[in-house]
């Protein structure tokens, strides 16, 4: 199975090792992965922020450099579901490539749930010595049904137990640049799931796209909680988080 | 009523530290988010109830003026005289025509959240008349001088200490905290009012063609009590309110209560058709209904118009975590939370309402609850892009963008500033890796740290990868 990897650019500038991550996972399922080194962004900023024209040049441009991929695979909910539920949307602009991008949605995956309904993958070689909550991020869950893919992946690491937070489908508040133009509600916003994942009691909140998982943390390293970990789920798939658990943030 | 939709930051900002406030948000989300998870499991034919009511809706806006025309003439026949207003000026315009006509000196009002949109209240004053809220919310709200914060639950943002206080000041009575009793001192105080106005003022959930009906729910009795006592009887509505049947209307009344109170059906559910005939015991001697339209015909057709299907249950904003997080005043005019941050700058124009299309995650809990399936944040999303085509975006965000899209689009340029920037980003977080304050990101770091980025480039990271591969 050729499977293009949609490393994101949050991942490509913020977090490597999830794109690592990703690629190890792709390739203990078996499948062959390729990571065009020219790919940048899905054109998600574009779209949410009015400017169609520039968000379907860039998908235009992410078409292109994935199409000859089998399947195309984001370790994001929200750039999967850019691609998947959106680039529909974008190419009424241009119908003259309309039913191409539809056949490109198709096969557009995010990670979990390609790991989980078409790789079918039976085992991860993560470990985590620990507890984790899950924390449900709105495009994945809402666009694409994100829900029992990464539970499901998760039951699979040894030792780790899942713990289920008060309302893990609510928003974190990042929302793009929302998160900047309305800093301090997204930040209001951000502190009641923090106090959310707090009273779960994990070690560790585990989730599927960069944006929450920077906004989360961020959150929490400012009201002073320097031990819970935030994590991507392919990271806790692959690697054994715990020691970084034990020596601490600091 | 006043539109201060343009100073939504400084307001929000202000309600985040209003700790009654906050309090009161508190209980919203247990009451109404919960109740109505409760009360849709009940139901285990929600989704096709749905499914019937958006069509519904949208049978009725597809051939709107077929309705409406069906509506008058029923209507017509039974006695009521029907009003167009193709403005909110038009609406008040007509009710003082109609209150100078009949004498009117008072008028009770049951809630109605267009005649905020025509500020009505303030119109009729002006013309030497009395008018009295009967809601208990608005009649707080009224003697607070306040406009509402929910189109359900108008009064949500105040405490039951707020209101004991308010009572206390205006009532003259002794202060009391206990709500059944603070409940029964309004009915005193209403009740004089409800005997004393020639007109009585009503909005309406809906209007049915078939029969000429206008319809309200409500649960605290105070409309049947407008719809009934007063001489004369005006009741507003929105154009897009008709529906065809009263068979429509029970489909609907299935999910407005349920989405709205949390609650399986109001206490009441007035049906009004025509004026007193002459064997009816009670009912008003003139019935006049105006249809308004003040924005919303312009939204038929176009790709605005599923935000005509709105029933105003109130789903959206009791989901919201924007709303959650500042109430419903920061918004700035009649309708809050996501359904309001739509028709907002639809009806009171783009320029006038800019922060309110941006004031939302995107998160899409709006349209997972509406209960006629309202594709909330693609209409905010469509309203950016109206005023991004309209240069309506500061110069900064303009500008941002173009950078951010050409240098999407030219790879090597991207790669060279994505690795100085992980570079930076990397070294300003210092040995414990969090940015605490970015000059320029004080959006972000007013209440966040930034977790700094691991220094190199997933794309430098893997093309060395492979370079050491090709070398094995």
């Amino acid at each position: 199975m050729r499977v293009g990897l949609f490393v994101t650019c949050l991942v490509d500038l913020m977090r490597p090792r999830i794109g690592f991550a990703a690629l190890e996972l792709l390739e203990s399922a078996g499948c062959e992965v390729v990571v065009p080194d020219t790919q940048t962004c899905c054109g998600q900023p574009g779209y949410n922020s009015g400017d169609r024209a520039s968000a379907l040049a860039l998908a235009r441009k992410v078409i292109a450099e994935f199409e000859a991929c089998e399947y195309v695979v984001a370790p994001s909910g929200s750039c999967a579901g850019m691609i998947r539920t959106h680039y529909p949307d974008l190419f009424r602009d241009a119908p003259e490539d309309f039913a191409r991008a539809q056949r490109f949605c198709a096969k557009t995956y995010e990670l979990t749930d390609f790991l989980v309904n078409v790789a079918k993958l039976e085992r991860v070689p993560g470990r985590y010595n620990g507890t984790a909550t899950y924390h449900d991020s709105c495009a994945g869950l809402r666009e694409l049904k994100i829900k029992a893919q990464p539970r499901e992946l998760l039951a699979k690491v040894c030792g780790l137990t899942l713990i289920e937070m008060k309302e893990p489908e609510q928003c974190c508040g990042f929302g793009g640049t929302f998160s900047i133009k309305f800093g301090e509600v997204s930040s209001h916003i951000a502190e009641r799931k923090c106090a959310d994942i707090e009273a779960a009691g994990a070690d560790a909140v585990v989730l599927g796209d960069l944006g929450c998982m920077l906004n989360i943390e961020g959150r929490m390293r400012r009201r002073g909680d320097m031990k819970t970990q935030v994590l991507h789920v392919a990271e806790v798939l692959v690697r054994d988080v715990t020691a970084e658990k034990e020596r601490g943030i600091k | 009523m006043q539109l201060t939709s343009n100073r939504f930051k400084q307001t929000a900002r202000a309600k985040l530290a209003d700790t009654d406030l906050q309090a009161a948000l508190n209980k919203l989300q247990t009451n109404f988010v919960k109740g109505r998870a409760d009360r849709v499991a009940e139901l285990d034919n929600f989704e096709a109830i749905r499914d019937a009511a958006t069509a519904i809706r949208d049978r009725a806006l597809a051939h709107l003026d077929v309705y409406l025309a069906e509506f008058e003439r029923n209507a017509t026949a039974q006695g009521t005289v029907v009003h167009w207003a193709e403005t909110t000026v038009d609406v008040n315009r007509i009710v003082c025509e109609l209150a100078a006509r009949y004498g009117v000196r008072k008028a009770v009002k049951s809630k109605s959240m267009v005649s905020e949109e025509c500020a009505l209240n303030d119109a009729l004053e002006a013309a030497g008349i009395e008018v009295v809220e009967t809601d208990l919310g608005e009649y707080i709200l009224q003697l607070a001088k306040e406009p509402p914060s929910h189109i359900v639950a108008p009064v949500v943002h105040k405490t039951r200490e707020q209101v004991s206080d308010l009572f206390e000041a205006r009532h003259h009575r002794p202060r009391t905290t206990v709500i059944a009793d603070l409940t029964r001192e309004a009915r005193e105080v209403l009740r004089p009012h409800f005997l004393s106005a020639q007109m009585g003022i009503t909005g309406a959930n809906f209007v049915v063609a078939e029969t000429g009906s206008t319809l309200i729910v409500t649960n605290e009795g105070n409309g049947r009590m407008v719809t009934s006592l007063p001489r004369v009887h005006v009741a507003i509505t929105g154009i897009e309110k008709v529906v065809p049947t009263l068979e429509d209307v029970t489909t609907l009344l299935r999910l407005l209560p349920r989405h709205g109170t949390a609650q399986t059906t109001t206490n009441y559910v007035s049906v009004t058709t025509g004026p007193r005939r002459a064997d009816d015991s009670e009912g008003p001697e003139h019935f006049h209904v105006i249809l308004v339209d003040a924005g919303r015909s312009r939204l038929l057709g176009g790709d605005m118009e599923a935000m005509l299907r709105c029933i105003r249950c109130g789903a959206c904003m009791n989901h919201c975590p924007v709303y959650q997080s500042i109430g419903g005043h920061a918004y700035g005019w009649v309708y809050p939370g996501p359904m309001g941050s739509v028709l907002t700058p639809t009806y009171a124009g783009l320029e006038n309402a800019l922060d309110l299309p941006h004031a939302s995650t995107l998160c899409n809990q709006c349209g997972v609850v509406c209960p006629v399936k309202i594709p909330l944040p693609d209409l905010l999303r469509k309203l950016r892009e109206k005023q991004f085509a309209r240069g309506l975006r500061p110069w900064s965000e303009r500008a941002g963008l173009a950078i951010w899209g050409w240098t999407a689009r030219h790879p090597r340029v991207y790669a060279l500033l994505s690795a100085v920037g992980a570079r930076l980003l990397n070294w300003l977080g210092g040995t414990d890796k969090r940015i605490r304050d970015l000059p320029g990101g004080k959006g972000w770091t007013v209440g966040r740290d930034i977790p700094a980025p691991e220094g190199k480039t997933f794309r430098a990271l893997y093309a060395a990868r492979r370079a050491e591969n090709v070398r094995k």
